[in-house]
C-alpha cells in the first residue's frame, strides 16, 4: 500500500524525464536495425532518394540474387560460423567444468597456485599471441582448417574461473564421496553427477562461448583465406569492399542476414544473458 | 577397511588439469614466445620460414616508437578508448541508479536492460559495417534525416571529417558497451548493505549525498573492474576502426595499434618483426596500466573501506541509542 501512496505523488517532472530518457536511448538501440532491416527490403534507386523509411518494399528477392550472385554466401558463412562456435563452445564449457572440478574437489599441492595461474592468464591480451600464433598455425599448413579456431577454446580462463564460483556452493563433497563409495570412478562421477549439477552455470557459460565465437573477427580474418572457409563476420567484411560499392539494398541485407541468427537466440535467451552479466560483474 | 578409504585422490585433480594446461601451452605459452621471438628478428615476408636474430636485438622497438604512423595509432586508441568510456561509465551509473531507485520504481525495467543490452551481443564486424552505411555519402539515412529536418542543405561526407569518423567510432564503442556496464552496476547496487542506506536516511542525508559517500564507494571494486576490463578492451580495438571507414579514415584518424599490428603483419608489407614489437609494446602498456589502476585504487578502496566500516558501526550505534 505503501507504494500506491508513493505513486501518486510521484507524477513530477524527473520522473518524466526518466522515461524520456529511456524512450530515446530505447530508439537509439533499435533504430539502426530497423533501419537495416527495412532497407534490405529496397531497391538502391529507392534508397538514394530517401534512405529512410519505415514502409518495407517488395525488392527483398532482387538483393538477395544481387547479393549471392558475388563473393557473399550466407549460407556457407552460417555453417562455417555454426561448426566453429559449436566445436569452441563444447570444448570451453566441457573442459572449464573440469578443470574447476580438479579445483574445487580435489586437495592437491598445486590447487592454490594453479588458481592463481589461470586468473594470470586471463589477463593476457590476444593480441601479443596472434603473430606467434599464425605462424605456428602457418608451419603446420592448418591454415584454412577450422581446429586452429575450435581447440584453444579448450584453455578458457574466464570460464574456469565462473565455474569454480558456481561449483563450491553447488557441489557437496560428499555426494561425490558416495559415488565413490557405490564404486564409481572418478572420471565416471564428474560427468554423470557434478556435469548435470552444473547445468545452469553450463547454460550461460555456453551462450557466452557461443557468441563470442560467433562474433570474432580478428583470428578468422588472418587464419582463413578461402572464401568457402569464411565465417560470417569475414563474410561481412567482403560487403565493405568495392565489389558491392553501389547495391545499397544488398549490402542491407547481408547485414541482416548476419544479426538474424542473433536476434533470435537473444530475444530467446536474453532472460539468461541478463543475469549472465549481473554474475560476472559481482567476482571480487 | 577404513585405511582403504582414505585412498588419495589428488592424483585426479593433476590429471583433470591436463587438457587446460596442454592448450595453454600449445595455443597461447608457445605463440607468446614465438611472437617475442620473431620482435628480435629479421623475419618478414609471405611464405618465408629462415630469419636470423638482428645485430641490435631493439631495432624493431626503436623503429616501432619512431614511426610516426605508431604514434598516432597509438594516440588515436586512447583518445577513442577515453571518449567512449567516460560518457558510458557516467551514463551507466546514472540508470544503474535511477533503476535501482527503492521509492520510484520505473516500470518496464526488465525491457529497457533487454533493449539497452542488445547491441552488445551483436557482431562488431556488422555494426561497423551498418554504421558506415548509416552516415553514408552522398545519401545515407543520417544525411536524408538531417535534410528532412532542415538542419543541413547539402549531404554531408560525414567520414572525411577526422572528429566525426573518430566520433562515430567513439559512439559505437558507447553504444555497444553501456548496457552492459549498467547491468553489472545495478548488481552491484543491489549488493550494498540495506543497513547503509537507512542510517543515512535516518541522518537526513540527500539523495546526492547517498549516492555520494554510500553508493560511489561501495561500487569501488566494481568500477576497478569496469575500468580495468573496459581499458584492456579498449586498447585491443580492433573490429569497428578496421571496417568502420576505409583506409583508416583520414590522415588515418581511426587507426588504432591492432589495426596497425594488423596492417603490418598482414597487409600488404607482411613484416611480421615489427609486427610482434608493437604487439609487445602494446602489451607492456597494457600490464603497467592496470598495475597502476590496481595499486592506486586498491590502496584507497582499503582505507575508504575501514572508514566505512568504523560509519556504519557508528550509525548503527545512534540507531541503537534512539531506539532504545
Amino acid at each position: 500500500m505503501e507504494k500506491g501512496k508513493t505513486q501518486k505523488k510521484r507524477p513530477s517532472g524527473v520522473m518524466l524525464l526518466v522515461y524520456g530518457l529511456c524512450i530515446v536511448l530505447t530508439l537509439l538501440s533499435i533504430m539502426p536495425f530497423l533501419i537495416m532491416v527495412v532497407n534490405a527490403t529496397r531497391s538502391t534507386t529507392e534508397i538514394q532518394q530517401h534512405a529512410i523509411s519505415l514502409l518495407p518494399s517488395k525488392y527483398l528477392l532482387n538483393n538477395l540474387k544481387i547479393l549471392t550472385g558475388k563473393s557473399f554466401n550466407p549460407i556457407v558463412g552460417f555453417k562455417n560460423s555454426i561448426l566453429i562456435s559449436t566445436g569452441a563452445t563444447i570444448c570451453t564449457v566441457y573442459f572449464s567444468t573440469l578443470t574447476a572440478y580438479a579445483l574445487v574437489v580435489y586437495e592437491w599441492k598445486m590447487r592454490k597456485a594453479f588458481f592463481a595461474f589461470v586468473m594470470g592468464v586471463m589477463m593476457i591480451p590476444s593480441q601479443l599471441v596472434s603473430i606467434g600464433f599464425y605462424q605456428f598455425i602457418y608451419k603446420i599448413h592448418m591454415t584454412n582448417n577450422f581446429l586452429p579456431l575450435i581447440l584453444p577454446a579448450v584453455a578458457a580462463p574466464a570460464c574456469v574461473f565462473f565455474m569454480r564460483q558456481f561449483m563450491i556452493p553447488t557441489l557437496h563433497i560428499d555426494v561425490v564421496n558416495s559415488a565413490r563409495i557405490d564404486g564409481a570412478r572418478e572420471f565416471y562421477t564428474f560427468n554423470k553427477i557434478a556435469l548435470p549439477m552444473m547445468k545452469p552455470a553450463i547454460a550461460t557459460q555456453a551462450i557466452f562461448s557461443f557468441v563470442t565465437n560467433w562474433n570474432s573477427l580478428f583470428l578468422p580474418m588472418i587464419l582463413l583465406t578461402k572464401q568457402e572457409k569464411y565465417t560470417m563476420p569475414v563474410m561481412v567484411s567482403l560487403l565493405k569492399g568495392d565489389v558491392y560499392k553501389t547495391e545499397y539494398g544488398s549490402i542491407y541485407l547481408g547485414l541482416t542476414l548476419t544479426v538474424l541468427p542473433l536476434f533470435v537466440v537473444y530475444f530467446l535467451l536474453s532472460k539468461y544473458i541478463i543475469a549472465g552479466v549481473a554474475l560476472g560483474g559481482v567476482k571480487e | 577397511m577404513k585405511r582403504k578409504k582414505k585412498i588419495s585422490y589428488a592424483k585426479y585433480g593433476y590429471i583433470f588439469c591436463i587438457p587446460f594446461t596442454a592448450a595453454f601451452i600449445l595455443f597461447t605459452l608457445y605463440p607468446i614466445l614465438y611472437t617475442i621471438l620473431i620482435g628480435f628478428t629479421d623475419f618478414k615476408g609471405l611464405g618465408t620460414s629462415s630469419f636470423h636474430f638482428l645485430e641490435d636485438p631493439f631495432l624493431n622497438y626503436k623503429e616501432i616508437l619512431a614511426s610516426p604512423t605508431f604514434r598516432t595509432a597509438l594516440g588515436n586508441t586512447f583518445r577513442l578508448w577515453g571518449c567512449n568510456f567516460l560518457p558510458q561509465i557516467l551514463l551507466a551509473l546514472l540508470l544503474a541508479v535511477i533503476f535501482t531507485n527503492r521509492r520510484h520504481k520505473v516500470k518496464g525495467q526488465g525491457f529497457f536492460k533487454v533493449v539497452f543490452y542488445m547491441p552488445n551481443i551483436i557482431t562488431a564486424a556488422t555494426v561497423a559495417i551498418l554504421f558506415g552505411s548509416l552516415f553514408g555519402y552522398p545519401m545515407g539515412p543520417v544525411n536524408d534525416l538531417l535534410m528532412s529536418l532542415g538542419i543541413i542543405k547539402e549531404p554531408y561526407f560525414f567520414m572525411q571529417n577526422k572528429a566525426v569518423a573518430r566520433g562515430v567510432v567513439s559512439f559505437i564503442q558507447f553504444w555497444m558497451w553501456y548496457g552492459s556496464t549498467m547491468i553489472v552496476l545495478i548488481s552491484g547496487i543491489l549488493g550494498i548493505n540495506p543497513e547503509i542506506y537507512e542510517a543515512a536516511d535516518i541522518d537526513g542525508a540527500s539523495a546526492w549525498g547517498k549516492f555520494l559517500y554510500v553508493t560511489l564507494p561501495s561500487l569501488r571494486t566494481i568500477l576497478i573492474y569496469t575500468l580495468v576490463t573496459s581499458l584492456i578492451g579498449g586498447i585491443q580495438m580492433f573490429d569497428i576502426p578496421q571496417l568502420l571507414v576505409a583506409k583508416s579514415g583520414p590522415d588515418n584518424a581511426t587507426l588504432t595499434t591492432s589495426c596497425f599490428i594488423y596492417n603490418q603483419a598482414f597487409s600488404g608489407s607482411y613484416m611480421y618483426n615489427r609486427a610482434s614489437a608493437a604487439s609487445m609494446i602494446m602489451f607492456l602498456i597494457i600490464a603497467v596500466l592496470s598495475a597502476i589502476v590496481f595499486y592506486l585504487m586498491q590502496d584507497r578502496s582499503e582505507a575508504a573501506e575501514k572508514r566505512q566500516q568504523k560509519k556504519i558501526a557508528k550509525e548503527k550505534n545512534r540507531v541503537r541509542k534512539e531506539r532504545g
